[in-house]
């Protein structure tokens, strides 16, 4: 889908005519392509003045040079543009200490490049901790979304916050902070990602082991480049928009794809399937046995199934008052009642052990409530719950479930919403626009990374931090 | 008792050319007895009484590697001129190979040979499978050939390919048929094209003119593709209706098989049976002359169509005879060391195959009545009746195509002095015939009808291998013009 508002604002003439009258300008968002650098300025690295903090800017300083990032701890004016600001407030006790880097921060702001990257480094607080470091902690939450709807063109601000004893050095930390920093985060603005310590298979896990990243584990500089090799992922709703997306982002990440849709996308289905290289079949997931049926057509084929991407959904849209048991059931069934029934299947499965991971579409009506899909809210409402239960019964064997929430995403779906409605809900984020279905599927493709360990039961909005689901 | 227009109980009556034929006709020295009889593999068969020894390698008779079938993939099948009006036979067999392909994750893949045929078909179309292949996802370097036997086409196109399988001349391969009868080839009329061809070779403009002057306006009449018998001009249905007089199989009889297929073909569907054997196209999910609501009140108030003017009761409809069709099928078949180094679980077995040919002509036998010679000849081979068979597949030319071939295996008579056996054959359990229905229901596309019976048929076997843990075994048997037939077996892997 094109958003011709998009382009003109950002090419010739138009662009010069938005200028003069003041007219929202939505930058146009950079993308990953495989191979590129992940940033192509300096990146600075801040630190609040305590040691905790200026021990972990130090240690994360030093991984984003065996990035080949080039890595500043100071910036001036007239030193030029900055790509990334890194500030790191992991030792943090009260809201007092916040002044400093906040300010220090802000004083390079208006250096900031285009597309360039705020990420936050923080600490959660623990339950024993004061109400002085509960405050902080809290307060850096307030203070990064507000900031992130500060920035312009295309920047984006997000957090990690690393949660009990996770460190900067866990695999986690390094590749959240890493997909924040990339243009694989590009609709992904004012958003916190807690980080917490992997699951640990039973037994010993073997640290030869690149899918049981535990703490300490050091990711290989090639682990970026396909960070999916060798992994069995199944995507449902993969015939065709962010689906298909999907199926595409994980197959260029290196995974081994199976796609699944109902057989009346069967064409479309086999299409992506052999541009990719995968394997098509054709199920409605909301079949009792649709997840031995899955478990089945992946057993001979590779043997083992390492992601699950639970995309397939529908909307049925009615007032309360006018909704039909049909409309309901049909968007519960196939929204949550199929994912759960599906999941139960995997749990069970000596196939889905290797540190598995499973991901989720919810979506931003599910947090914020959306007029006219009480039914699709209340499903995508209960995907949150889900993912946040079934988190706990992954973590034995190395598991995650995540959600993630698109917001307004320019597909065929959204492109059928009437033309006004459509331009007020593109409008309404910190980045003026609509995102991409790639957008969601990077987003899915970091939670499925065997490096995202240490992220599971979360939900991470893809929605440039749209003013609804707040 | 069957009326025979040639009376076979009174000898006086059959003419000597009518005897030559029938010495010629392969029923005559059925091997039934003679040839040593093949152990169908787990042996589990109460009448096989020979060798038990070894399943495989060639002392027992079977081929030393075994040609499996492990999957197969068509589109739905259309009715002529609606859905794939505008489809030609390579975009229909390039989609039914690319879902192929999707499903085994076979995208890049090189394999070792596709076959596939057409029955209407452009000269263009010299090289239809090829182009097809090259039109698809597989690796290019993937050899190609074109196979035609009529209806037959997709059939023997699986059988030729399954034999160099298990010659070893080939690992793995796609064995598929298409058709089209709406976007079928138009020829100009003879004078006319003989015409075309003098002026082709004319030197001067005078030459040229004359030749030119010699075309009458009848001449540029088109002249489009014909389903009749080149040598009685009678129409396929026209035939059949001889036989099914002959036969004397009632109009009852062949709604009711119509009736089935449709409810077990639309059964099939609703239980999700196609959705790992077919990929939707151009907007049809399921094939278009599926009638799920006919019941035999509506079969029942049909007009006769074909047989009007023969003397006796036109009994054949257009609701107990299949439309003109257009669609495509293919099945995957490769070797078992193939199958496994793909993580391809493997459906069914080829297990042997035989074709026969009747003497329409000049003979007595029916234009589609080929497979009722082949049939006997293959169980005898492979030491096995129709009880132990698990399914009986029949195309579905006509529904009394189907009663025919049943009739005759009834007859104690016809298989005594026509087949060469002791007596009748055998009646077929019809709860073991076409249980998801046939090309009444399904359509009829000639050479993808053999594609869309062995896939249906390879699931099946497989499906009641894992409920019973027994091998379990098939037999299909299809008609074609010029009074072809061809019949197989398979087993479940």
């Amino acid at each position: 889908m094109s958003d011709t508002y998009v382009k003109a604002v950002n090419s010739g003439f138009t662009a010069t005519l938005a200028k003069r009258l003041g007219l929202p300008r939505p930058a146009m968002l950079r993308r990953y392509t495989p191979g590129e650098p992940l940033r192509t300025g300096p990146v600075l690295v801040l630190a609040a003045g305590d040691p905790t903090s200026h021990a972990d800017a130090d240690a994360l300083a030093s991984a984003f040079v065996g990035w080949d990032l080039d890595v500043r701890r100071s910036w001036g004016e007239g030193l030029g543009k900055v790509s990334a600001v890194v500030v790191v407030l992991t030792g943090l006790t009260h809201p007092d200490e916040l002044h400093s880097p906040a300010l220090e921060l802000g004083s390079v702001l208006k250096q900031l490049a285009g597309g360039g990257r705020v990420v936050v480094v923080s600490r959660a607080p623990g339950e024993a901790d004061a109400p002085a470091v509960h405050a902080v902690r809290q307060g850096i939450d307030g203070f990064v979304r507000s900031l992130a709807k500060e920035l312009r063109a295309g920047a984006t601000g997000n957090a990690v916050q690393l949660e009990d004893d996770a460190t900067v050095g866990d695999p986690s930390t390094l590749a959240a902070v890493r997909f924040f920093l990339s243009n694989r985060s590009a609709f992904v603005a004012g958003q916190l990602l807690t980080i917490g310590r992997p699951g640990v298979p039973d037994g010993a896990p073997d640290p030869s082991d690149s899918t049981g990243l535990g703490n300490g584990t050091k990711l290989e500089d090639s682990y970026w480049d396909a960070p999916l090799a060798g992994r069995v992922a199944v995507v449902t709703g993969a015939a065709r928009g962010i689906g298909a997306s999907i199926a595409r982002t994980l197959s260029r990440d290196g995974a081994r794809v199976v796609l699944v849709d109902v057989p009346a996308a069967g064409d479309a289905l086999a299409k992506v399937a052999n541009e990719l290289g995968g394997t098509a079949l054709q199920l409605d997931i909301t079949a009792e046995d649709a997840g031995q049926r899955i478990l089945d057509h992946v057993r001979v084929r590779a043997g083992h199934l390492d992601i699950v991407v639970h995309n397939a959904g529908v909307t049925r849209d009615k007032l309360l008052a006018n909704m039909r048991p049909d409309q309901w059931d049909l968007v519960l069934g196939v929204n949550i009642a199929a994912q759960l029934r599906v999941n139960e299947a995997l749990l069970a499965s000596d196939l889905f052990r290797d540190a598995p991971r499973i991901v989720s579409l919810a979506s931003t009506s599910g947090i914020a409530g959306n007029r006219g899909q009480t039914n699709y809210a209340a499903s995508k409402g209960g995907v949150i719950g889900m993912v946040r239960a079934t988190a706990p019964l992954l973590a034995p064997i190395g598991g995650t479930a995540n959600a993630v929430a698109p917001g307004f995403i320019e597909t065929d779906m959204t492109a059928r919403i009437p033309f006004a409605t459509r331009e007020v809900a593109r409008r309404l984020n910190s980045l003026q626009q609509g995102g991409q279905p790639i957008d969601v599927a990077e987003a899915i493709a970091f939670l499925a990374s065997p490096a995202a360990g240490g992220v599971s039961g979360q939900v991470l909005r893809v929605c440039g931090q749209n003013l609804v689901g707040a | 008792m069957r009326k025979d227009p040639f009376v076979t109980t009174d000898p006086t009556n059959e003419t000597p050319a009518k005897k030559t034929a029938a010495k010629k006709s392969p029923a005559r020295k059925p091997p039934a007895k003679k040839a040593p009889a093949r152990t169908p593999a787990a042996a589990s068969s109460p009448s096989t009484t020979t060798s038990t020894t070894s399943t495989t390698g060639h002392a027992s008779g079977r081929p030393a590697r075994r040609a499996v079938i492990l999957g197969g993939n068509r589109i739905p099948f259309g009715r002529a001129g609606k859905a794939y009006a505008s489809a030609s036979n390579q975009d229909m067999l390039t989609a039914a190979i690319d879902g192929l392909v999707a499903r085994y994750g076979l995208a890049g893949a090189q394999l070792g040979e596709v076959a596939a045929g057409a029955v209407l078909k452009h000269s263009r179309d010299f090289n239809l499978t090829r182009e097809s292949v090259l039109g698809s996802a597989l690796d290019p370097r993937t050899p190609a050939y074109d196979v035609q036997q009529a209806c037959a086409t997709g059939l023997e196109t699986f059988v030729t390919l399954a034999n160099k399988i298990q010659l070893g001349q080939t690992e793995s391969a796609i064995a598929g048929g298409v058709d089209s009868t709406s976007d079928a080839p138009i020829a100009v009329s003879e004078p006319l094209r003989k015409t075309l061809i003098k002026l082709s070779y004319a030197k001067s403009a005078g030459q040229k003119a004359a030749i030119l002057a010699k075309l009458r306006p009848k001449h540029l009449a088109p002249a489009p593709p014909r389903v009749d018998e080149p040598r009685t001009g009678l129409s396929m249905g026209e035939h059949q209706a001889i036989t099914t007089l002959q036969w004397q199989i009632p109009r009852e009889a062949q709604d009711e098989l119509a009736l089935a297929s449709h409810e077990r073909l639309a059964a099939a569907y609703d239980d999700g049976f196609f959705d790992d054997l077919m990929t939707p196209y151009r907007g049809l999910v399921r094939d278009e002359n599926l009638r799920a609501d006919t019941t035999l009140e509506k079969l029942g108030s049909l007009k006769p169509v074909f047989g009007k003017r023969l003397d006796g009761e036109a009994t054949m409809t257009a609701g107990n005879s299949t439309p003109l069709s257009d669609g495509a099928s293919t099945v995957l078949l490769a070797s078992e060391a193939w199958a496994a180094e793909h993580g391809i679980t493997p459906l069914a077995a080829f297990i042997d195959a035989q074709s026969a040919a009747v003497d329409f002509v000049h003979g007595r036998d029916g234009l589609l009545m080929a497979p009722v010679f082949a049939v006997p000849q293959l169980l005898a081979r492979n030491g096995l009746t129709f009880d132990d068979l698990d399914f009986i597949e029949i195309h579905e030319a006509f529904a009394s195509t189907v009663l025919c071939a049943l009739a005759a295996w009834e007859d104690d008579e016809f298989c005594r002095d026509r087949l060469g056996l002791d007596g009748a054959l055998g009646t077929v359990d019809r709860a073991k015939l076409n249980v998801h229905g046939s090309s009444l229901a399904a359509g009829h596309p000639f050479a993808a009808t053999g594609g869309r019976i062995l896939a249906t048929t390879a699931k099946l076997l497989a499906q009641r291998k894992a409920e019973t843990g027994k091998t379990a075994r098939a037999l299909i048997s299809v008609c074609a013009a010029g009074g072809l037939g061809v019949a197989a077996i398979l087993e479940s892997a």
